[in-house]
């Protein structure tokens, strides 16, 4: 176990030295969301009406800007073909990466949440649920879109690549986590949303550290 | 022993080498050489498993090493083109998260006398990217004397190192063949007579 | 049990079996495509609503299953290459790919084109049709991946995982699309949702749906053999074939460039 706690301390210590790369794409959601108002229209009902989405759209768009760094520099410094060679089964060191990545990249933006919210004029019962789809959907994010990093990770242009491969896979998720807000707005329960959002949750966990795996190995081809 | 089978390996549909056999055995040193685009990377990094070659098997000790991977990987110690130490962390860091990894615990003092060895006293806690090219390089290479791997296998360990880390990089690969080690490197300039003792493996260009 | 499939797994195999197929699937095409276009043109009787428009279910209907169809044959490709390691796994899987997003394609653009007279608009956010938009920026996913890489063989493996991650997920994103449809549209009757159909109308739509697959297994063969050609290039069986080829077409030049040989 010891091992990978090295691992989650090592992309620790190396994430908060890069604090610069952490804080952009919270940057960028913040001002992507500014844009709603100015582009669509600052009445409170509209806001409240498009929030859930706007939030939601933005968190996807900000997590394919940090997703890259997921394996980006362990690629490319050979860190990557180091462990590959320590003998740890690179599922497990996989996972432990994407839960790394998930607590520098998303807890950020679970802090900022409430600040959106209040942006777009959700009220209280809206925010809760927004915060939960949050919770069950970005680690989702994270372990889908490591995947399509894995495979990326060795092409020189591989962000906007990134963002065609996964915004399709990332369409489910939108549709459950907005709906479960739209619910929690007219006061009916959502449970079978977020149920749903954690099924697919479950099975990403089960499954995606095989996947990213394999697909480091094809990178490494 | 280190053995592969039949390898052929094609990349980008042109095939680099095919059924291509070799034996090394310990205490032996294996010089691969060959022009640029024979294949001599490709080869190494199939004799690490990195990647898998297209028909063929690598076997260490008798036992196929994509079958069992712990055995073969504690005993080796890879270097390739790139030198697996990040940017933004020290010297210090990199190796002592390296040995972590690699299940090698080794007391802190040794971890100084190696960074002393190879002429990096003083930069210890400096972020590797402000290091120069040379001084990265001594870096990665001093997971040598760290690691008690029977197997080393180096791709161009002398890229970017000076006369004197060059003359150190031999005279340790002539200790560590002489105490029955296995090495396979390739390099471009021909190994000088400190290096002992090694077999010559030619790597033909193929079309 | 799928010993017998191993033998295919050589691209001078592979090759073989698309020579072989190749006319049966033409052939198959022409027939049941003109039986049954002309069928369901001509001789189908009118739908009770819709009048004569509702005629294009005979080429949005099996554009649109085979769409769906093509993916997944695409993913069972990339499966068996990556179970098996077998490149021309991964070769007919990309083959499938473009010929997959045309399908798509045209099964939205006559999806489109009916809802033009059906709803006054030539673009509805309508279940069905949304799915496939999303099948087609799939297909488009797979396509731009396998291009992105310049070693093929490392394209079609990377390509083939994105595929399968693409067949788990069509089931999520058909199920959360009607979700979604009847969230925001109430239960507005799909003009797709017809469940029952008349035989005389339903004959010729199965036809058609048999000839758009023959036409499909005719593309894949046709790009199947171009990319084992096009990647055993420097292969000795297919630079014979070539010499072949060659020899019967123009035997006069086929003579004259042995003579220089010869010379």
């Amino acid at each position: 176990m010891s091992l990978y706690q090295g691992i989650f301390k090592r992309d620790m210590h190396i994430a908060f030295k890069q604090k610069a790369e952490l804080v952009q794409p919270l940057m960028f959601l913040l001002m992507v969301v500014t844009l709603f108002p100015l582009g669509v229209s600052p009445s409170p009902d509209t806001l409240q009406r498009i929030g859930p989405g706007v939030i939601w759209i933005a968190a996807i768009l900000s997590s394919l800007m940090a997703m890259e760094r997921l394996f980006r520099d362990d690629f490319q410094d050979g860190s990557l073909e180091q462990y590959m060679l320590s003998g740890m089964p690179l599922p497990a060191v996989s996972a432990v990466k994407v839960v790394t990545h998930w607590l520098v990249s998303f807890v950020p933006l679970l802090l900022l949440s409430p600040l959106l919210a209040m942006f777009l004029n959700l009220t209280v019962d809206m925010y809760i649920a927004l915060v939960l789809t949050l919770l069950l959907g970005t680690p989702l994010l994270s372990l889908i879109g490591a995947i399509a990093v894995g495979l990326t990770v060795g092409l020189q242009k591989g962000g906007v690549l990134l963002a065609l491969l996964l915004i399709p896979v990332f369409i489910p998720l939108l549709i459950f986590a907005t709906s479960a807000v739209d619910s929690a707005a007219l006061q009916l329960p959502y449970h079978a949303q977020l149920a749903i959002i954690a099924a697919m949750l479950l099975l990403a966990a089960a499954l995606a550290p095989f996947a990213i795996a394999y697909s480091l190995k094809v990178s490494q081809n | 022993m280190l053995e592969a089978r039949e390898l052929t390996c094609s990349k980008r549909d042109r095939t680099l080498f095919e059924g291509l056999s070799l034996v090394v055995e310990p205490g032996e040193l294996l010089y691969l050489r060959g022009p640029n685009g024979a294949g001599k990377t490709s080869l190494l990094r199939i004799l690490t498993g990195l990647s898998s070659p297209d028909s063929g098997a690598v076997l260490y000790n008798g036992m196929d090493i994509s079958a069992d991977k712990t055995g073969y990987y504690q005993d080796l110690f890879y270097l390739g083109h790139k030198s697996g130490t990040n940017g933004s962390l020290s010297a210090l860091d990199n190796l002592s998260f390296w040995l972590a990894q690699h299940n090698v615990s080794v007391p802190v003092n040794t971890l100084f006398d190696v960074l002393e060895k190879v002429g990096l006293v003083g930069l210890e806690d400096v972020p590797v990217r402000y290091l120069s090219a040379g001084q990265q390089r001594r870096v990665a290479l001093s997971r040598l004397w760290l690691k008690p791997a029977k197997v080393w296998i180096l791709d161009e360990p002398f890229t970017a190192l000076d006369v004197k880390g060059i003359h150190m990089l031999e005279k340790s690969m002539k200790e560590h063949v002489g105490r029955g080690g296995l090495i396979i490197t390739t390099s471009h300039q021909p190994l000088s007579e400190q290096a002992g003792e090694h077999r010559v493996f030619d790597l033909e260009y193929r079309f | 049990m799928w010993k017998w499939l191993h033998p295919y797994a050589k691209t001078e195999r592979a090759y073989q079996l698309c020579l072989t197929l190749q006319p049966w699937f033409w052939v198959g095409a022409l027939a049941c495509l003109s039986v049954g276009t002309v069928w369901g043109l001509a001789f189908a009787p009118q739908d009770y609503q819709q009048g004569d428009s509702f005629r294009i279910i005979y080429i949005h209907v099996p554009s649109a299953i085979l769409s769906m169809g093509t993916y997944v044959a695409m993913a069972i490709a990339a499966l068996v290459g990556m179970v098996w390691q077998w490149r021309t796994a991964y070769m007919s899987m990309i083959a499938m790919a473009p010929i997959g997003a045309v399908m798509t394609f045209i099964a939205l653009f006559t999806g489109a084109a009916w809802g033009k007279p059906m709803w006054g608009a030539w673009w509805v956010w309508d279940a069905r049709l949304t799915s496939e938009l999303i099948l087609l920026f799939l297909y488009m996913g797979v396509i731009a991946l396998y291009g992105a890489f310049e070693d093929k063989q490392q394209a079609g493996k990377a390509a083939g995982v994105m595929a399968l991650v693409g067949v788990v997920n069509i089931p999520i994103i058909h199920y959360s699309v009607e979700w979604w449809n009847t969230l925001h549209q109430g239960a507005t009757i799909s003009k797709f949702d017809n469940p029952s159909i008349a035989p005389e109308m339903l004959w010729p739509l199965l036809i058609n749906l048999l000839g758009f697959a023959f036409f499909i297994g005719a593309v894949i063969t046709v790009r199947l053999r171009n990319e084992i050609v096009l990647r055993e290039m420097h292969r000795p069986w297919v630079q014979a074939l070539a010499m072949n080829k060659a020899l019967n077409q123009q035997p006069g030049d086929a003579a004259t460039a042995s003579l220089k040989e010869g010379s």
